[in-house]
């Protein structure tokens, strides 16, 4: 039995460039609109096809003026025909927000990740709370989404600060209608509400917040002196992909004694690959163990989900399509 | 029963061998790759429209008449119906562009299907517009039995199914227990680290990248039932396939699972799509690699994994067979 090389998917709704990073997409900027220090952009297909789809809560990694963020997917989940951003100008951050405000016009390609999901619904809930703080509506904005169309019973909270305009306001209202928001201003009001609403939930009710680190910390907080269970508090941190890059490292193999570069973005096994060093692999995700290759000198850095604990702690071998190394060279028995 | 041509067959089965003996592993690989095999290739999408697709149906429909409990939706499940019905509607349209589409009208989907005459416009969300519970209606359209796990509290729940082609299992019995809990019966998976494996992975598995893996057992006749429930009516066969030898090449099969794991994207849920073909041993011995490759797996395949998969009372009688047919093969020259 062989497996033919992949084919390229007529599933596959946008073809990515040779440029791009494997898996994601470019996309156009078709709109952008400004209120206040919150930018929202419109992106799209170069083809007009539809987007992927993606879990209420998810988010893309865009690259911005050669800076990395993540943001939340604000509109529509399935199918859609645009992604929506929001984008808070932070002046002293990474330059990446700067850039989307100051540099970025209509018309513009970008660069972004499959989106993510680390902030899903909870299929099973009778009623799911949504605390957001400023920029933090964003996630909470599809899952308003979904409860809508699913007719799924939510209510939001919003904490926003009285000096800034708020995001996203008019469509959030349109969306929640008069009943199922709240706005809150300042912390003493903000955690009044918290207060009040936190303690009338009924059974099986679920918590989910996004916002600053303090609003979030503190509505835990009150959420666990009602006796929330924290299985039923979820929390959106952004965090980027499951599996950073990584460092560069050298791999030594010691049959031919050809040294190689693995950079940083590049599986260990890709290199091997385009070296012309064939190692059988499967999943190329680290869980069917099939590319197990065995070390000889250097600390592998294991990210696999393949190895037990003492296969990991001897060092001896790693699953080459996720690990990486912790020294600047891994000999490999190659 | 025999209604396809024995050429048609064969070269689309899944041959699950890749060696001389078989184990469980975590056999897990991208789905979507065409596996070239000794007479044909599978695999090149995650729904597999074949010749038996109108009977298939219809056999799927008696058998719900029969015994409605075949498909099972706890409520909470929904979402993740309407998402399933996207994504085996849309693979099958993408597979067969001569015979199925979906399109989009704005917020209504048009769903053709001239394989079934088939024509319908819904809106997601919205039962009266399909005229079907989702999950009902994507089994009246897909050979494959569906199998939907919502994803809470690092668990995986088996909520939502549609099975009436099940290989030895139930899922009214299976019905809302974990991943973990419905693999307990499986000899050997869990000392190996096999199942827990497979649940990591599933955990993390991410929406647009389809996996898939085969698993395989051996069936009496071309029977696709053969589900708990009606075990008074296919059980009894095991043993009385020995009554008569001659027939034995032709009555007993080597039935194959392609199995895909998909991360639904709009609800984040697990969707296991699971296939079922079957090729009797006088057809399947018609491949020389094939012949020589079971008998070598039954011969050696260890005793408590031949009494979970029900070939205690014919493993040997079937290596014997195999084997025959390879020795007259060569006796011939064949």
């Amino acid at each position: 039995m062989t497996v033919a090389p992949a084919q390229p998917l007529a599933s596959s709704p946008l073809a990515p460039s040779a440029a791009v990073r494997e898996g994601w997409l470019i996309l156009r900027v078709a709109g952008v609109s400004t209120a206040g220090r919150v930018r929202t952009l419109r992106l799209v297909s170069l083809t007009g096809d539809t987007l992927p789809s993606f879990t209420p809560g998810s988010h893309i990694v865009v690259e911005a003026g050669g800076r990395t963020n993540a943001y939340s997917l604000t509109g529509d989940f399935l199918e859609p025909i645009a992604y929506e951003i929001s984008v808070l100008r932070i002046p002293d951050g990474n330059g990446g927000s700067r850039w989307i405000h100051d540099d970025l016009d209509v018309g513009q390609e970008l660069s972004v990740s499959p989106p993510r999901s680390a902030f899903p619904p909870v299929a099973s809930a009778q009623h799911h709370v949504l605390v957001a703080g400023g920029i933090g509506i964003t996630p909470i904005l599809s899952h308003i989404r979904a409860a809508r169309l699913y007719r799924r019973s939510f209510e939001v909270i919003y904490a926003h600060r009285h000096d800034a305009e708020v995001p996203r306001l008019r469509e959030l209202r349109a969306l929640c209608g008069p009943d199922r928001l709240e706005l809150a201003q300042g912390r003493a009001q903000v955690t009044a509400r918290l207060r009040k609403r936190l303690a009338e939930q009924p059974l099986g009710s679920v918590l989910l917040i996004c916002g600053p680190g303090p609003m979030m910390e503190a509505t835990e907080t009150i959420a666990t002196e009602l006796g929330w269970p924290s299985q039923r508090i979820h929390t959106e941190r952004f965090s980027t992909e499951a599996l950073d890059p990584g460092s560069p490292f050298t791999v030594k193999l010691a049959r031919s004694g050809r040294q190689l570069l693995v950079p940083s973005g590049v599986s260990l096994l890709e290199a091997l690959e385009a070296a012309e060093v064939p190692v059988p692999n499967l999943c190329r995700r680290g869980v069917c163990g099939e590319c197990r290759v065995a070390v000889k000198a250097g600390r592998p850095e294991h990210r696999d989900l393949f190895l037990s604990d003492e296969e990991r702690t001897a060092n001896d071998s790693l699953m080459c399509c996720v690990s990486r190394a912790h020294d600047a060279v891994l000999e490999l028995e190659l | 029963m025999n209604r396809v041509a024995a050429s048609d067959r064969l070269s689309r089965f899944p041959f699950p061998y890749p060696q001389d003996h078989y184990r469980y592993s975590t056999n897990v690989e991208p789905a979507r790759r065409p596996v070239i095999t000794e007479v044909g290739e599978w695999g090149r999408w995650t729904i597999d429209v074949d010749d038996e697709y109108e009977a298939e149906l219809r056999e799927r429909e008696e058998i719900l008449v029969a015994d409605p409990s075949r498909c099972v939706v706890l409520a909470h499940m929904r979402a993740a119906c309407w998402d399933s019905l996207l994504e085996c509607l849309g693979e099958a349209a993408r597979a067969n562009p001569a015979t199925m589409s979906l399109t989009r009208e704005g917020n209504s989907y048009v769903w053709s299907n001239a394989r079934l005459g088939e024509e319908r416009r819904f809106v997601i969300g919205d039962e009266d517009t399909l005229g079907a519970e989702p999950l009902a209606y994507t089994g009246s359209q897909v050979q494959e039995d569906i199998v939907l796990l919502d994803q809470r509290e690092g668990q995986l729940w088996a909520d939502a199914g549609l099975v009436t082609f099940a290989a030895d299992w139930s899922l009214r019995f299976d019905v809302g227990m974990t991943f973990l809990e419905l693999h307990g019966p499986v000899p050997r998976v869990h000392v190996e680290g096999v199942i827990p494996r497979a649940h990591r992975f599933l955990l993390r598995l991410e929406a647009h990248h389809p996996y898939r893996r085969t698993n395989w057992t051996m069936s009496v006749d071309r029977r696709l039932d053969q589900s708990t429930e009606t075990y008074p009516e296919w059980g009894p066969d095991r043993l009385g396939v020995l009554e008569n030898p001659e027939l034995l090449p032709d009555r007993l099969q080597l039935r194959v699972e392609v199995q895909h794991l998909i991360r639904l994207p709009g609800s984040g849920a697990i969707m296991f799509l699971i296939r079922t073909s079957m090729v009797p041993l006088r057809e399947l011995a018609t491949v020389p690699a094939w012949r020589t490759r079971m008998a070598a797996v039954l011969r050696e395949l260890p005793q408590d994994m031949v009494d979970y998969k029900g070939l205690t009372h014919f493993r040997d009688p079937a290596a014997a067979w195999l084997e025959s047919a390879q020795a007259a093969a060569i006796a011939t020259g064949a």
